[in-house]
């Protein structure tokens, strides 16, 4: 490989504290060479490939703390390709992959193959989870070390909640000592049973069952006091209220070491998008109101929320033209995530660089995984992109193989030039 | 009896009843218009009529039901459609087949009138995505039922010559109640105020919203009223999940002639039927004729709906 400079970018990386005017190099192996406002082009070897940024933005790769990948089982809704094909699109090039697949990852050799199969047919880096429970259950806990071992970034039972309370003590117990992250779904079944959507007015004029946003907070409650007692990594895949966040801020000023993480849908929805049964915005947790979205937003300006995930769930047409309590909840984003994140950018209801953290750094930090940075020798992992470009979201043109878009005719701002993985052009519009 | 060949004066009406949130006022009133001049052929000797003759209506019911399916029955018929009813509880559908194939099958029938009940909300509205003929929604889930609140408004038109300015209470199971629902859409657009009673746990979010006042209490909520409209409230909910007891309902929300008389002294009873005696209502005033319309809903029912079948139909 070639040694690469890319000259007249603006350069965002978090990780550094970086948002300067400067050229980035990459080595022959895909290395982050040199970075900065001082980097000049004589510093990199004659025969570098220019890539000439024209003043757009420069990014590390994105990485996704939460997407479903169809392999194995449901390969008709989508297969690693098609998901590298819509990530790299969407500059992600990180993806931790749920297990809630079929067979679920709940096992040794169920991980080998989805590590195998992975390396074979995606084109984006992996990092698979496995299940907290076996068949993700809630009654038994799955092999934290072996499976750790084995390449598993972390453990969730993915849209489900451990409900045993004495079963998840020892789940937060025994993964303090050996010390793995435990990503949890807050959503208390007794609570939130058959229902699909917010409880409130929209659930009463639409006649489904509500689930309230006690059932998410109880049992974000429960585990930060079981955390207390069992000082574990724990993460909470995804809050949908402002409820939850009072709790968590009290948790977090009172110095407990956690983090938490929300859906793009979440911040961009709301209750009333849901308009008359529309079956795409059937999502988990539920969209809720304004004021919860905007408390949300204003959860990760201070930093009660670490992390932006695209909760990418793709869905044949067939499980979503059902009616609405019959349908699959869920919604694609993984190639929407950017771009609708940079929403709150032009709205200037967030700084760029905290959502750049949110999507970068931020997730590489509680995966423990060496990406999100380009800090000198980190993998060349870029996404470039030109922050105000215009564009209308048709789902016919995403890259997945599943069309499920919660957002279909939004105008966005923000458009993806080029993606790069270890330092190789692998997306190009 | 001289029932004009037009079908329907409004411009531009609908395609479908899906819900009371659907239509405009003049839509309601143009429905209400038509059924009254239904009333009186069908207390004649002669009810039919062949203003339907050659449509076909197929009932599709997905959920048992006794009045609202024979009343659309009948309906149909005395206009002179061809109507065919299907029990869905025990067809296709448990064979694994989806209500869109259900109706793609049936669409490919050519029927002109499809009237659905449905157990989950918003089956209706799907349903006439997919098909080329008028939907008419018999009931979903909890969500809308409005041709029983459209017959709830000509019951009382009929009685009490107008809704403008009437105080009506809805008591009862409002959590559940799709009736409960259209009624305080369709009361609410005919210029009534509406009152709801129930207990916190039966009481839906955010009710007050879709413009009804809520109370816990009967004597309040019946504070000069004008119709005192029941519900049904369903065996499985008053056994300690929603509810401590039928007892203790009873005591508190079952209507009795005492408590009538919290409402305006000539208050009038409804109820949609079917009735638990004893548990929402006293059984003496369910039949009391003075005070209950019960019978009449059921009577007033068969003209709503074939005012509703001839506008919808094409």
């Amino acid at each position: 490989m070639k040694e690469k400079i890319f000259i007249n970018a603006r350069i965002i990386d978090p990780s550094q504290k970086m948002d300067e005017k400067g050229s980035l190099i990459l080595d022959k192996n895909g290395k982050v060479k040199a970075i900065g406002k001082n980097v000049k082009k004589s510093d990199a070897e004659s025969s570098a490939e220019i890539f000439d940024i024209k003043g757009n933005v420069l990014i590390p790769g994105i990485v996704d703390m939460k997407a479903f990948v169809g392999e194995p089982g449901y390969e008709y809704k989508e297969n690693f390709r098609t998901l590298s094909q819509a990530a790299l699109a969407g500059g992600v090039t990180s993806i931790v992959t749920m297990p809630n697949t079929k067979p679920i990852i709940d096992n040794v050799s169920m991980v080998d193959f989805i590590i195998r199969r992975g390396r074979d047919k995606a084109t984006v880096n992996l990092f698979p989870c496995a299940s907290i429970t076996k068949q993700t259950e809630g009654k038994l806990m799955t092999e934290f070390g072996l499976l750790s071992l084995r390449g598993i970034v972390g453990f969730s039972d993915v849209n489900k909640t451990v409900q045993n309370t004495e079963l998840m003590a020892r789940i937060m117990d025994y993964a303090s000592d050996i010390g793995v992250l435990i990503m949890q779904h807050a959503e208390d079944y007794e609570l939130s049973k058959n229902s699909c959507i917010n409880d409130g007015e929209i659930a009463t004029r639409l006649g489904l069952e509500g689930v309230s946003q006690i059932a998410e907070k109880i049992i974000i409650e429960r585990d930060l006091s079981l955390l207390s007692e069992y000082p574990c990594r724990y993460h909470i895949n995804q809050i949908s209220s402002k409820k939850s966040l009072e709790v968590i801020k009290k948790n977090k000023s009172n110095g407990k070491k956690f983090s938490v993480g929300v859906s793009i849908n979440n911040l961009s929805l709301n209750e009333n998008d849901i308009g008359e049964f529309k079956t795409f915005l059937k999502l988990s947790p539920p969209l809720r109101l304004e004021e919860d979205r905007l408390s949300l937003v204003q959860g990760i300006r201070e930093n009660l929320i670490d992390v932006i995930v695209s909760d990418h769930i793709p869905e044949d047409e067939e499980s979503k033209r059902l009616p609405f309590s019959q349908a699959a909840t869920g919604a694609i984003g993984i190639e929407t995530l950017l771009p609708l994140a940079l929403e709150m950018h032009h709205n200037e209801s967030l700084p760029l660089n905290k959502i750049i953290e949110t999507l970068t750094i931020n997730p590489a930090k509680i995966l423990q995984i060496n990406k999100g940075t380009l800090a000198k020798g980190s993998d060349g992992d870029i996404c470039v992109l030109d922050l105000d470009a215009p564009w209308v979201v048709e789902a016919e043109k995403l890259k997945s193989k599943s069309k499920n878009t919660a957002i279909e005719g939004r105008k966005l701002q923000g458009k993806i030039l080029m993606t790069f993985l270890n330092g190789e052009l692998v997306f190009n519009r | 009896m001289a029932v004009r060949k037009k079908t329907s004066a409004i411009k531009n009406p609908p395609e479908h009843l899906l819900g009371i949130q659907n239509l405009s006022v003049q839509e309601a009133k143009q429905i209400l218009k038509e059924a009254k001049e239904f009333i009186s052929l069908n207390r004649s000797s002669s009810k039919k009529l062949d203003l339907l003759r050659g449509k076909t209506q197929i009932n599709l019911f997905f959920e048992p039901s006794t009045r609202t399916q024979s009343s659309f029955d009948l309906a149909g018929k005395r206009l002179g459609a061809d109507v065919m009813t299907m029990n869905m509880s025990n067809s296709a559908l448990k064979k694994g087949e989806t209500l869109i194939d259900t109706a793609m099958t049936l669409n490919a029938m050519h029927p002109d009138l499809i009237v659905i009940r449905h157990q989950d909300s918003g089956a209706p509205n799907l349903l006439s995505q997919k098909v080329n003929c008028a939907v008419i929604n018999a009931g979903d889930g909890r969500r809308e039922h409005p041709t029983q609140a459209l017959l709830d408004a000509l019951t009382i038109i009929n009685r009490k010559g107008k809704i403008e300015g009437l105080k009506i209470a809805i008591c009862g199971d409002i959590l559940h109640s799709r009736v409960a629902r259209s009624n305080i859409y369709l009361m609410n657009m005919l210029g009534a105020e509406v009152n709801v009673i129930a207990p916190k746990t039966l009481m839906p979010k955010s009710i007050e919203r879709l413009g009804s006042k809520p109370f816990t209490n009967m004597k309040k909520g019946l504070d000069g009223c004008d119709i005192v409209m029941m519900l049904r409230l369903q065996n499985e909910r008053m056994q300690g999940s929603f509810l401590p007891s039928k007892r203790e309902y009873y005591e508190f929300f079952g209507l009795t002639p005492e408590k009538l008389k919290y409402a305006n002294k000539d208050a009038l009873i409804m109820h949609p039927g079917p009735m638990n005696r004893g548990v929402e209502i006293d059984t003496k005033l369910a039949d009391d004729i003075n005070v209950s319309l019960v019978k009449e809903q059921v009577e007033l029912g068969v003209a709503v709906r074939m005012a509703c079948l001839k506008i919808y139909c094409k």
